[in-house]
């Protein structure tokens, strides 16, 4: 940009110091975060570890959750960006209701989530009953009992985070992309989407970390079954129980697995233009 | 103005207690400009226009098409009208490069992918940036997103093309030239154009009928030289630089409020009398000689203006004075001081209010 | 890298919450003195020893009785953590061994109480389960516990000491995680202890079968080393064990020790 770039040439500034009141609560807050990381890998069963890798359960278990987890994401995705769409863009009565039901997933326990789960989707639920009856469909204790648990518990990170980008966005690029004969589902797909992709990917990120941590509402709406219904979360709490190196051994793989998935994808992500 | 206007609207438009309520019309190649200071309703009229804001009573036709007409429930969608909107900051798209901005709105007009960006690359060759189409909008400067901008509202081929404040967003040096360059496509554009300013530059240079607009409502409208000349409102006088005042007329004599000047221009009843600030002579004492407008007057105020001192003077009238440095040094001004104020009756103009 | 070392990194969070929410002046409550006993009991003790705790509080004026209920092994990482407890009661032998290993205990555990599984179906046995055979019908819907929870490792006995091999639905992480599945319906049977069958009575039916004799379950008690007042410690295990205390355990479903 040649024509802004031109400023007068700022002197020279010492580097600024941060100031102690806020560089002591950040570090007791970073602190916080990662010394039970550091906890986890000094109490961690380095020499047994290769063996305990390849235990079979464990390499299930990891699969089960990275592919729930991805398919969780993928429905929240689907159904929650045009839900955040609609909260942001669109006028409606009882708008601030649906913003504070989009939350409740957050608020409530999850294995209450998951009780609600079961009076809905389970085999004698509202609509579980009518699934079973009309399509012999049931949900509980199956793979796709696991996704549903997983996208409930974490949808509203996905739609709180797309809501907060669609609300930044500067919606005067919908209005120049009508101007041009844009109608309201070509300006979505072609200008406020790609406005709001870094919101989506945020989200998303937050969405499947979320998922791939969940527990509660799994274990009681999906049960636990290995290969079946068993993620690394409820592994790792079967674990604890009589394994607890087994136990940290887990968590240790879900960490490193999902660290590495989201570092990666965020180069992908920051160095997109 | 021709006989049946391209455009011909009765815009009544309401924003909180903002109230519009604006008549245009504009034919086919002409280039109008709604000039009107912040919060005048220029931009509401715009959002009206485009089908961005709704129309409250009025109608809007645009090439015999009844396009909005709220007592028949009339409303067309904005990706409806043939209408091109330049926006004020252009809000190209930040995603797309230069040359799939411009060939978005073809696109959207159902041109296939290649037909949509040959187009979009003759607008750009017109516009002069054709090396540049694989930029991004951030990788422009000012003055060539401002062109995207044109050549994306432009290839649309639309009736009517709307620039809201084109050349607000640009530095001084740039606007010269983007000024120079915008003012041969708006001449080139064979629909009708509304050009929205508050710059009163932009609007003479560019446009060959000025609607000047205040709180909603038109004050004044006619060509450049018509409006610069006589001046009807204060915003108008202060746009041009002239000092204006309302009086009664008689003759070549007007009274304002105490004082009766004498103008060049004969009218009778209601008038204004215009003057320019370089017109105005100051005296430390009352001068001698032949029939002129004098009065005592008290300094107010003084500032730099260009190469002279503008100095703003209290009396039975208020006005402002251009005086050069010299004759400030010699007369001493200062605020509070009184002086006598002479201006010569040949550079008085009256006109009827 | 032992298992102590391990519980350490785990449990201290949990040892820091119960510190905080027990005693807000920060006065460790096993140390209060002054009659105030507190008890870690598991999870499927809570009705018993809550009652329990009313009669002892009733009979010993003066004294107070705080408890901690969790899951076993949850609560036995909270006292080699140094959580400030006076009396664990633990819902299996092998979960108590972790305490006494680590030094813990003040004597040797003895048992309070045994519990034996049940089926338990939804109510009016829609599945018409009768015995454990009837499990391994592809019809019936089954939860279990995981083999790693106490309920777990004794459903594992009874079905081998049964010889039946059975696929279930859910392998659930503690006894009320499959009654609930077996409230809701969600499952038609599910093994469980015979107290919390009982306890759940209103929507659920118990189905007795003989192979539970196999797979009782011990419940071991004991005053714990860093009891603060370990006198009223010992008295509380003893009322537990009293004919009193007895008689509540029988009435939610306990069987006595054996002699």
């Amino acid at each position: 940009m040649p024509a802004r770039d031109v400023a007068a040439p700022r002197p020279a500034r010492p580097r600024r110091r941060v100031p102690l009141a806020l560089l002591v609560p950040a570090g007791l807050g970073l602190l916080f975060l990662v010394l039970p990381l550091a906890g986890l890998l000094a109490r961690a069963p380095w020499s047994t570890l290769p063996q305990r890798l390849t235990e079979p359960g464990v390499l299930t278990a990891l699969r089960l959750s990275l592919q729930t987890a991805t398919l969780a994401t993928l429905l929240c995705v689907g159904l929650g960006v045009p839900l955040a769409w609609l909260l942001s863009r669109v006028e409606f009565p009882g708008r601030r209701l649906v913003r504070a039901l989009v939350t409740v997933p957050l608020v409530l326990p999850p294995v209450v989530g998951g009780v609600a789960l079961l009076l809905v989707f389970g085999r004698r639920g509202l609509l579980g009953s009518w699934l079973d009856a009309t399509f012999g469909v049931t949900l509980p204790f199956t793979t796709a009992g696991v996704v549903l648990a997983e996208a409930f518990v974490a949808m509203p990170f996905l739609v709180i985070a797309v809501e907060g980008a669609l609300r930044g966005a500067d919606p005067r690029y919908e209005e120049a992309a009508a101007t041009l004969g844009a109608g309201r589902w070509t300006t979505f797909t072609h200008v406020t989407l790609p406005l709001v992709a870094p919101g989506i990917a945020a989200g998303a990120v937050l969405c499947w970390a979320r998922a791939l941590g969940e527990f509660g509402a799994t274990i009681t709406f999906a049960g636990n079954y290995p290969g079946r219904t068993q993620t690394m979360p409820l592994a790792v709490y079967l674990a604890l129980e009589t394994d607890p190196p087994a136990a940290i051994v887990l968590s240790l793989i879900l960490l490193t697995v999902s660290v590495a998935i989201l570092a990666g994808l965020r180069d992908r992500w920051v160095s997109a233009p | 103005m021709t006989a049946a206007p391209l455009l011909d609207a009765h815009l009544v438009a309401d924003r909180g207690a903002f109230h519009l309520d604006v008549r245009l019309r504009i034919g086919a190649g002409e280039v109008v400009a709604l000039l009107g200071p912040n919060g005048a309703g220029k931009s509401t009229a715009l959002r009206v226009l485009a089908g961005l804001h709704p129309l409250t009573a009025g109608h809007l036709t645009l090439d015999g098409v009844e396009l909005d007409r709220p007592d028949r429930r009339r409303w067309t969608p904005p990706e409806r009208r043939p209408v091109g909107v330049v926006f004020q900051d252009y809000l190209l798209f930040p995603h797309l490069s230069a040359l799939d901005n411009v060939a978005f709105g073809p696109r959207r007009h159902g041109a296939d992918r290649r037909t949509a960006r040959d187009r979009a690359q003759r607008w750009l060759d017109r516009v002069g940036l054709a090396e540049l189409a694989r930029r991004r909008p951030r990788q422009l400067s000012g003055g060539q997103a401002q062109r995207v901008a044109l050549a994306r509202a432009l290839a649309v081929d639309p009736t009517l093309l709307l620039l809201d404040e084109p050349l607000a967003a640009l530095d001084a040096g740039t606007r010269l030239d983007t000024r120079a360059e915008l003012q041969r496509h708006l001449g080139e554009h064979a629909g009708a154009t509304l050009l929205v300013t508050h710059d009163p530059l932009d609007a003479l240079v560019l446009a060959d009928r000025l609607i000047i607009v205040e709180h909603g409502r038109v004050v004044q409208e006619g060509d450049g030289a018509a409006v610069t000349a006589r001046p009807r409102t204060d915003y108008v006088a202060r746009l041009v630089g002239l000092n204006l005042h309302r009086g009664r007329a008689d003759g070549h004599t007007v009274r304002v409020g105490e004082l009766t000047l004498t103008a060049a221009d004969r009218v009778v009843g209601d008038a204004f009398v215009a003057f320019a600030p370089a017109a105005v002579a100051l005296h430390p004492s009352r001068p001698d000689g032949s029939p002129r407008n004098v009065w005592p007057a008290t300094v107010v105020g003084v500032q730099r203006h260009g190469d002279n001192l503008r100095v703003q003077l209290d009396g039975p009238i208020t006005v402002a004075a251009d005086v050069t440095p010299g004759a400030a040094a010699h007369l001493r001004l200062t605020p509070g001081q009184r002086v006598w104020a002479a201006v010569k009756a040949a550079e008085t103009h009256a006109y009827p209010a | 890298m032992t298992v102590r070392g391990i519980r350490a990194a785990l449990a201290g969070l949990a040892a820091l919450t119960l510190g905080l929410a027990g005693c807000g002046g920060g006065e460790p409550s096993g140390q209060a003195g002054g009659g105030r006993v507190t008890v870690f009991a598991a999870a499927s003790l809570t009705e018993t020893f809550t009652r329990l705790g009313r009669d002892f509080e009733a009979a010993h004026p003066g004294t107070t009785v705080a408890f901690n209920f969790a899951g076993s092994s949850a609560l036995a990482t909270q006292i080699t953590q140094g959580a400030p407890a006076d009396v664990f009661a633990a819902a299996s032998p092998a979960t108590m061994r972790t305490v006494t290993d680590a030094g813990e205990a003040s004597d040797t555990p003895v048992t309070l109480a045994r519990n034996q599984l049940v089926i338990a179906v939804p109510e009016g046995n829609p599945g018409r389960v009768s015995g454990l055979a009837d499990l391994t019908r592809p019809a019936v819907k089954v939860a279990l516990c995981a083999e790693q929870v106490p309920c777990g490792a004794a459903t594992v006995k009874a079905l081998d000491a049964a010889g039946i091999r059975l696929t279930p639905a859910t392998l659930e992480q503690d006894v009320r995680g499959a009654l609930a599945k077996v409230r809701l319906g969600e499952v038609d049977a599910a093994l469980v202890y015979r107290t919390d069958a009982r306890a759940a009575a209103s929507d659920v039916d118990a189905v007795e079968f003989p192979e539970s004799a196999g797979a009782v379950n011990d419940y071991p008690i004991v005053v714990l080393k860093r009891a603060g007042d370990p006198a009223d410690a010992r008295a509380f295990v003893d009322y537990v064990r009293s004919d009193a205390g007895r008689a509540v355990l029988a009435a939610a479903g306990f069987q006595p020790p054996q002699a």
